[in-house]
């Protein structure tokens, strides 16, 4: 590790309280198998996976119990071993709160392990896509929260200039990374090193904010033990949200992810620390992903900690495992505290995407103060790291002009929340966002749907139109024919009788006339 | 377990209204201490009016909306503007003038469009403007400050106070003793009279670098813009664009003509150039938005007041300068809307 490479700042960020040191005191420990497992066919952005087993089935644990469907899809395992016992509709953690196809699992406490994956130790002897397919068969998907399939995403097309390993972990609560980099810093390097390979690319950088010193050390360590020079360390300062992916790729290379693109059409690919561990563990030991570390922090919970978690353990079994709920407990967050979502209750199951259960309480979350109209101070804009004038967007969402908060680059907000934080109005601004997104993706439905109803409608005048031109052509035709030819019987007659076979054939196909109605 | 639904972000903020504008108004007491050494209690009793005057009419006009008056009279914004109109009004000013400036800046200027953040100019320069306009004569009788002999003696708290209600001057004082022009006025007047500068400037009127006394406001408004900036209630943009736009025009007409043009200096510590560059420009509901719209605002405001200071009717041209700009926001806006990240530039 040669010096410290040149940083580059996003624009605004806040500095906010990271409340992680509760969770990251305790040890990282493992929640014990529970009786039934819920995995949730759809836990990827793409198409819904599709359901291999019935219920009755046998199933091991890393058995695949769901396959990809589509080309940005994921299949789904079975975190242990057990009877298949449904195949149905449950509630799963999203924001819609709506319910997804699932399949449920009763164990049998043995952990009979599935042996369809070879471990790949000379993964070096591979080429691209037999890892990338790796990868795909083992489920991995990004776990920093958006659970992108990783496969997809090192499909690049182009040669990096660098891969990104995020362990920026900026947002309050969640410390998942923290103690993924202080315990498995072995197999961030590992996964690095076979993603370098993959990706045939030469450089890597693992991002870790300045307020992580422990994990620091630990992949410092790590490194050192490997002594691979492409792998570099480097320590950004922290600053809400620099963990997105589009501002840690401005802090470490000073370059933007064009609007609309990805960060490969620069030359650099993020990932999450730790996908990198389950791209480790897929290759080298033929591991699906079946686990993850999951943060359980909040007064709302006795002994905040993390725990490592099967997948599909009901969320009421992880919070026992840490305690049971503290009286405080009041709202049940997945995420952290300024882009987790609400969930209904705690019986959905622990999902790939989930980094966090965050069980507050009042003091955690205060409620909100009334809003004061908008003094146009403009801390938003001062903050927003998408550098757009929130203050804007938000007065032309009340007025419902959404024209001019698309041309306000309303989809560049990443919802991260700071404009919020910012306004000494307590305006909620991200909630008028969300809102306008909905709103002008719904009008752009219902507009389509016009559109084609209105392009239906006028082909179908024009159809009618045509058809009476012709009708009345025809009949002119006629009539002409009839009377410059009312001198030949012989053709008169062959006339009429061409037109009577006509209607005969008319009136056994009544249909026809009135189908074109 | 049953759980609250909540909306994300969780945390919350630290700031608030009531914050950023008692922050504005703390920012003001050094140099409201600084007025009083130099002017006399009469600042005081202007902005007893005014306080008065602006926190009834805000309540009344909230009132006849039928919304509940406490919540919006607790953000103190209409504090702030009869605070700022105080300080922009003369030392002695008879309460009915500054009631009228105080009703109108609330009622007219703020409430009528709407209240808080809707106002698009500037409350307490609309109700300095029209006062100007309408009271002519009550608008520029200015006391001279402290520490010039051929003043005689300024009236105490209880004269003030005696010309503030009835707008008669006690027995011994007179406007033709007591009174007297502003250095900026006076600038104006003998530079008319085909006098230099520095003839002008060797009057007591005159301090250091700027106006006696006056200068000394300034310095401690520009400490109090600097606790602003400080404290992130204010940002640097507005005020460095709005001392730009005094200096850069005074120093070209000063380096070109020293004798018939006063000096940068004069300029920036002379009149309500501080206090237009840090409080008055610096109200963000009628000013520019984006960092780059703001830079040029108070450029703009900077601008505006050196010229009608050096070619307009009026002595001091902050409260036209500001609200002429104030016009120009929405197309300010308009054309700085700031590059979004990943845009071409």
């Amino acid at each position: 590790m040669a010096e410290q490479s040149q940083l580059w700042r996003f624009h605004g960020g806040l500095e906010l309280p990271a409340h992680k040191s509760s969770s990251t005191s305790v040890p990282l420990s493992t929640v014990r198998l529970p009786s039934l497992l819920t995995h949730p066919l759809s836990q990827h952005i793409g198409s819904p996976s599709e359901a291999i087993v019935a219920p009755g089935d046998y199933v091991r644990k890393g058995q695949p119990i769901a396959r990809a469907t589509g080309y940005i899809g994921s299949p789904v395992h079975a975190a242990s071993s057990g009877t298949v016992v449904e195949v149905g509709p449950h509630p799963v953690p999203h924001p819609s709160g709506l319910s997804a196809d699932c399949v449920v699992i009763k164990t049998d406490g043995r952990d009979d392990a599935y042996q369809g994956y070879d471990p790949l130790v000379n993964y070096r002897t591979l080429n691209a896509p037999a890892l990338r397919a790796r990868v795909r068969e083992c489920g991995i998907v990004g776990l920093g929260g958006a659970a992108f399939p990783t496969s997809v995403k090192l499909n690049t097309g182009a040669r990096l200039k660098s891969l990104i390993l995020n362990g920026a972990e900026c947002e309050p609560f969640i410390s998942c990374d923290d103690m993924l980099m202080r315990h498995r810093a072995e197999e961030i390097v590992a996964g690095a090193q076979i993603m370098l390979h993959a990706l045939e690319t030469n450089h890597c950088c693992i991002a870790i904010e300045e307020d992580k010193p422990e994990s620091h050390e630990s992949l410092l360590r790590a490194l050192s033990v490997v002594g691979d020079k492409r792998i570099e360390v480097v320590r950004v300062p922290a600053l809400y949200p620099e963990g997105g992916e589009r501002q840690l790729i401005q802090v470490l290379t000073g370059n933007e992810v064009p609007a609309g693109g990805i960060p490969a059409d620069i030359g650099y690919l993020c990932q999450n620390v730790g996908t990198a561990v389950a791209v480790a563990r897929a290759v080298l030991r033929g591991e699906p992903l079946i686990s993850r570390i999951v943060t359980v922090t909040g007064a709302g919970v006795v002994q905040p900690r993390n725990v490592e978690v099967r997948l599909g353990t009901p969320i009421c079994h992880v919070i026992e495992a840490c305690g049971g709920y503290a009286d405080a407990a009041r709202y049940l967050i997945m995420g952290g505290g300024m882009m987790g979502f609400p969930l209904r209750g705690d019986q959905l199951p622990v999902i790939k995407a989930t980094n966090c259960l965050l069980v507050a309480s009042d003091e955690d979350i205060r409620p909100r103060s009334p809003a004061l109209p908008c003094i146009r101070c403009g801390d938003c804009a001062t903050v927003c790291p998408a550098q757009l004038l929130p203050q804007q967007l938000y007065w032309h969402t009340r007025g419902e002009d959404f024209e001019q908060v698309e041309n306000l680059n309303l989809y560049d907000c990443i919802e991260c929340g700071c404009c919020d934080l910012a306004c000494p109005s307590h305006i909620p601004l991200t909630q008028y966002f969300r809102y306008a997104k909905a709103e002008i993706w719904s009008q752009r439905r219902e507009r389509q749907r016009s559109d084609i109803a209105r392009d239906r409608f006028e082909a179908r005048n024009a159809r009618l139109e045509s058809e009476k031109s012709e009708r009345a052509r025809r009949l002119a035709e006629k009539t002409r024919m009839l009377q410059t030819g009312a001198a030949d019987p012989a053709t008169k007659q062959a006339l009429i009788d061409e037109v009577m076979k006509r209607v005969g054939e008319k009136k056994h196909s009544p249909s026809e006339e009135s189908g074109n109605q | 377990m049953r759980f609250t639904p909540i909306r994300p972000p969780h945390l919350r903020p630290a700031v608030s209204v009531t914050r950023v504008m008692s922050e504005v108004l703390i920012a003001l007491v050094p140099a409201t201490i600084a007025y009083v050494w130099f002017f006399g209690p009469g600042i005081l009793i202007n902005m007893a009016v005014c306080v008065t005057v602006a926190a009834l009419a805000e309540a009344a006009v909230l009132a006849a909306r039928g919304r509940t008056a406490l919540p919006q009279l607790a953000d103190l914004s209409a504090i702030v503007t009869a605070v700022l109109l105080a300080f922009a009004l003369p030392q002695l000013t008879p309460w009915w003038v500054t009631a009228t400036g105080a009703a109108f800046a609330i009622i007219f200027a703020k409430q009528l469009y709407g209240g808080l953040g809707y106002n698009p100019f500037n409350p307490a320069m609309a109700g300095y403007v029209v006062l100007l306009i309408s009271f002519p004569v009550e608008m520029t009788q200015w006391l001279p400050p402290a520490g010039m002999d051929l003043a005689g003696d300024r009236p105490g708290l209880g004269a003030s106070l005696a010309y503030v209600l009835n707008g008669q001057l006690a027995a011994p004082l007179s406007w033709d003793v007591v009174g007297g022009a502003t250095p900026l006025d006076d600038v104006k007047t003998q530079l008319g009279l085909m006098r230099t500068v520095d003839e002008v400037r060797s009057s007591p009127l005159y301090g250091d670098f700027g106006a006696r006394g006056w200068e000394w406001i300034n310095n401690f408004i520009a400490i109090g813009g600097v606790w602003l900036l400080y404290r992130r209630v204010i940002r640097w943009h507005i005020p460095v664009a709005v001392l730009l736009g005094v200096i850069i025009p005074a120093t070209v007409f000063y380096a070109a003509d020293p004798g018939h043009n006063a000096s940068p200096a004069f300029h920036l510590f002379s009149g309500a150039t501080m206090l237009g560059a840090f409080f008055i420009a610096t109200d963000p509901v009628s000013a520019a938005t984006s960092d780059r719209g703001r830079l040029i605002y108070g450029f703009g405001v900077g601008l505006l007041t050196y010229v009608i200071r050096a070619w307009g009717g009026y002595p001091d041209g902050v409260a036209f300068a500001v609200l002429l700009m104030n016009m120009a926001v929405p197309a300010i806006d308009h054309f700085t809307v700031p590059r979004a990240y990943g845009h071409e530039r």
